[in-house]
């Protein structure tokens, strides 16, 4: 499988050979220097030492060379990253929410989709925004990457040069499943890639009821499990009327999970939080209708 | 370097003068400064060895893919302890609280520090902040799992302990700060006569660059995990944005030190190469004024560059550029430096035993690291490595293969002096072996993951990366095996007969004129200084 690349890809890699380039030659001539004079000079060759006056030619000459290449390794580099920062103006923007621990895509006309995907040549802009903590947004095959603050919008831009997908990681650590919130960009021939974005939603798989495709949209599932599993938040599996040890003000108390306490724990989730939880529970990136809060509960309800 | 005749070999040395009280009290409550320096030796080089298990067990994960030993709960509680102990603990008080605390006053002719009674509350200072930390694994919510750099809004998030951990982060501030004090004051205050500043050994120079970062930098560490803690009991809102804080204002804060404190742990360690090459080379250091400028040339340029540590975080791009640009000219001197060093070679009559074979591979491990540092601080290519595994290893090329090698080769140099007794080479070499390859088998295909885009912290991989992982996980095995017979050699040569000499080395600074080990006071007379340091000719000031 060959990885796509951006228009990146190769001027990031110019200038990486170039620093390496710089930094191999001067490594071999300080340890080849070093290694030469500890054997010519060895006590046993060369047993008393000689008189060696101080050359400030010398000092000025490895102290002025070395200023000129640092400055020539960051001028390439600032041109590269210059490039990076000037987004063109008919580029695609498409906001990317970041939440622990999964990537959600929405495009201009309302498609939402937990995949990256974009047409060939064409510029695409990122609008980042986390509903939680700080994560990451890196594409290895495309040389870019810009952290994803809350509280902040940040941005970048690539434009894909070939096609096929490649890897999304999340590289800002972000807690329990930072390791696993990965999703990818697949990058499509501009016709395949309108037919996509003009299509309806996908239809849900058979089986799976609409409610279950919310929950999973809101990130519920990345956390509680359906099925008794363990994961950073209790399992829904037979939650309703649960005894449950929970904390209210600091305080300890037992109750029943009942149909009020499901309901103030989707709509204020760190007002009573289940004692023993790894961490608070984020806020929905987009507030629930009371239409679906209702679906959530009913479906709870059921969940034995 | 001449001076009077300081003859105390008839004193009873350090070792047996434990002032008015006794035993464990003689030493935990003493204010000498060598009994100090050996007191936070013991606990520094305990903490390193715990934290270089904890890093075992991190590479053990990550040998296979998927869960292979713990949890990933348990895995990010792992770094975080393996960073916090080995950067709060280990290597910023490293070789200033151990070797600074003992060899400062005697390399400048003084009896002691300026403040005893305070070096004394320095260190305990230190073990309530170590306390404290150990405290907060098995108390409150349990290990804490931010990372050691406590970045917020995960750290006010998080259910584990952060809060007890922030405040001992705080509490050995204070160490460092008033270490740092105190080792300003002194060599201001109290050189020998004719200790002119520049017939100071560089050691003390670095020293002295050092404390200035310590006290200047050291608070603002100090204000931002208090913030951070009383963020965590009052949920006031300076950082957390759902409360109208700013997360990057935690950032800048934390680097604004972090930074700085990089060079808190590499000056002294480039202070100690430059005491071992002359001695063993028998040769005047090539560059004395440029070596001493340059450490105080990094010292400041090194406050300014804290923002390539943000360089994807959001921060403006003229900002970026800013701090890439100072962050290539901090570059010139630490080359500088380097260059000075094997020069220092040129024309001499060199030995290399073990500490001087440690000595060498500091320079081509810690190029490696600075050249490394080019990657990691160009902006083109840092957006692509910011936050991989390229990182990872930068930064252990820099810290251990620089200052944890710079430590062994102190241990072993100045080992004769602070013990009275000798060691044998030969298993020395043997865990030198262990240490080098092992060392470049661990870290070097880390670069190749990171810029094959391997991010860090992950618990897990993705199966073009298990090859490299695998060839580390080899490696952190060989650099273990080579550490521990180090540190077995080590205390075996403690048990050695004593009668070490006084100058075993050659060497020309003062600490090689007082017996081995050193007597309370160091000098029944303070010396008088007629000459600069590595004098090796014998020709006074040249």
């Amino acid at each position: 499988m060959n990885t796509p690349t951006s228009t990146f890809t190769s001027g990031v890699d110019q200038v990486f050979l170039l620093i390496v380039g710089i930094s191999v030659v001067m490594l071999a001539l300080v340890t080849v220097l070093m290694i030469y004079f500890v054997i010519r000079y060895h006590r046993r060759r060369h047993p008393k030492p000689e008189k060696v006056t101080q050359h400030t030619w010398l000092e000025i000459t490895w102290t002025v060379i070395p200023t000129i290449l640092v400055l020539v390794m960051f001028w390439f580099s600032f041109s590269e990253f210059r490039k990076m920062r000037d987004v063109p103006a008919d580029a695609l923007t498409v906001q990317v929410i970041g939440r622990m621990w999964d990537w959600a895509f929405e495009y201009p006309n309302g498609k939402r989709t937990d995949k990256l995907y974009v047409p060939l040549d064409r510029a695409v802009r990122l609008e980042l925004k986390s509903v939680d903590v700080n994560h990451s947004f890196y594409i290895p095959a495309f040389r870019v990457k810009e952290d994803v603050v809350p509280g902040r919008q940040n941005f970048l831009w690539f434009r894909p040069q070939s096609m096929g997908p490649a890897d999304i990681y999340c590289a800002e650590y972000c807690g329990q499943n930072h390791a696993y919130m990965m999703s990818k960009v697949i990058v499509m021939s501009q016709s395949e890639f309108d037919t996509w974005y003009n299509e309806g939603a996908p239809e849900p798989e058979s089986g799976a009821p609409a409610v279950l495709a919310l929950m999973d949209d809101q990130g519920c599932l990345t956390c509680h499990s359906v099925d008794g599993s363990p994961g950073a938040g209790p399992t829904f599996k037979g939650i309703f009327n649960r005894r449950t040890v929970i904390l209210v003000n600091g305080r300890e108390r037992e109750i029943a999970a009942d149909e009020a306490y499901l309901r103030r724990a989707i709509l204020e989730p760190n007002a009573e939080i289940v004692t023993g939880a790894a961490m608070e529970m984020p806020a929905s990136p987009d507030p629930l209708s009371a239409e679906d809060v209702d679906a959530i509960i009913a479906y709870l309800k059921n969940l034995k | 370097m001449s001076h009077s005749n300081a003859d105390g070999g008839a004193l009873p040395s350090y070792l047996e003068v434990s002032g008015r009280r006794t035993g464990i009290l003689g030493w935990i409550l003493s204010t000498d400064h060598k009994r100090i320096g050996i007191l936070y030796m013991s606990l520094i080089l305990g903490f390193f060895l715990v934290a270089l298990c904890i890093g075992l067990l991190m590479r053990l994960e990550l040998l296979l893919p998927g869960p292979t030993i713990v949890q990933p709960n348990t895995y990010n509680a792992l770094f975080t302890l393996h960073g916090v102990i080995m950067i709060f603990l280990f290597i910023v008080p490293g070789i200033p609280a151990m070797f600074g605390n003992f060899f400062l006053p005697i390399q400048i002719g003084a009896k002691d520090v300026s403040f005893p009674r305070l070096n004394l509350a320095s260190w305990w200072l230190y073990a309530i902040g170590a306390i404290m930390a150990l405290l907060s694994l098995f108390t409150g919510g349990g290990v804490p799992d931010t990372g050691w750099t406590f970045y917020v809004p995960f750290s006010l998030r998080t259910g584990t302990n952060v809060p007890l951990a922030v405040l001992a982060v705080f509490v050995m501030g204070f160490s460092s700060i008033l270490t740092g004090l105190n080792f300003i004051t002194t060599i201001h205050r109290l050189r020998a006569p004719g200790m002119s500043w520049f017939r100071m050994p560089l050691f003390v120079w670095s020293l002295y660059a050092t404390a200035w970062i310590q006290i200047l930098a050291t608070p603002i560490l100090g204000i931002t995990v208090l913030l951070v803690f009383l963020e965590r009991l009052f949920g006031i809102g300076l950082f957390d944005p759902a409360k109208g804080g700013d997360p990057l204002l935690y950032q800048h804060l934390f680097w604004i030190y972090s930074h700085p404190a990089v060079y808190i742990m590499i000056l002294p360690a480039m202070g100690v190469i430059s005491e071992i090459f002359p001695t063993f080379a028998k040769q005047k250091i090539f560059g004395y004024k440029a070596i001493a400028f340059s450490s105080l040339a990094i010292a400041f340029v090194g406050y300014l560059v804290w923002g390539h540590h943000m360089f994807t975080s959001g921060i403006s791009d003229t900002s970026r550029w800013i701090f890439s640009l100072l962050t290539f000219i901090v570059a010139v001197p630490s080359g500088i430096k380097v260059f000075n060093w094997v020069a220092t070679l040129y024309k001499g009559a060199i030995e290399v035993p073990p500490p001087m074979l440690f000595a060498l591979s500091f320079i081509f491990l810690f190029s490696i690291g600075g050249l490394t540092g080019f990657v990691v601080g160009a902006l083109a290519t840092d957006i692509h490595i910011h936050d991989t595994y390229f990182v990872v290893a930068h930064f252990h090329y820099v810290m251990f293969g620089g200052v944890g090698i710079a430590i062994f080769a102190a241990l072993l140099y100045w080992f004769p002096k602070m013990f009275g007794r000798m060691f044998r080479y030969r298993p020395f070499f043997i865990s030198w072996v262990f240490i080098f390859v092992g060392f470049n088998t661990l870290y070097f295909p880390m670069f190749i993951m990171g810029w094959l885009g391997m991010p860090r912290r992950y618990y897990d991989y993705m199966p073009e990366f298990q090859i490299w992982h695998q060839i580390s996980t080899v490696g952190s095995w060989l650099l273990a095996t080579g550490v521990f017979i180090f540190f077995i050699y080590f205390v075996k040569s403690l048990r050695a007969p004593r009668g070490a000499p006084d100058n075993p080395w050659g060497g020309t600074t003062l600490e090689w004129r007082v017996p081995s080990p050193p007597p309370a006071e160091n000098f029944i007379e303070i010396p008088t200084v007629t000459a600069g340091p590595y004098d090796h000719h014998g020709e006074g000031d040249a």
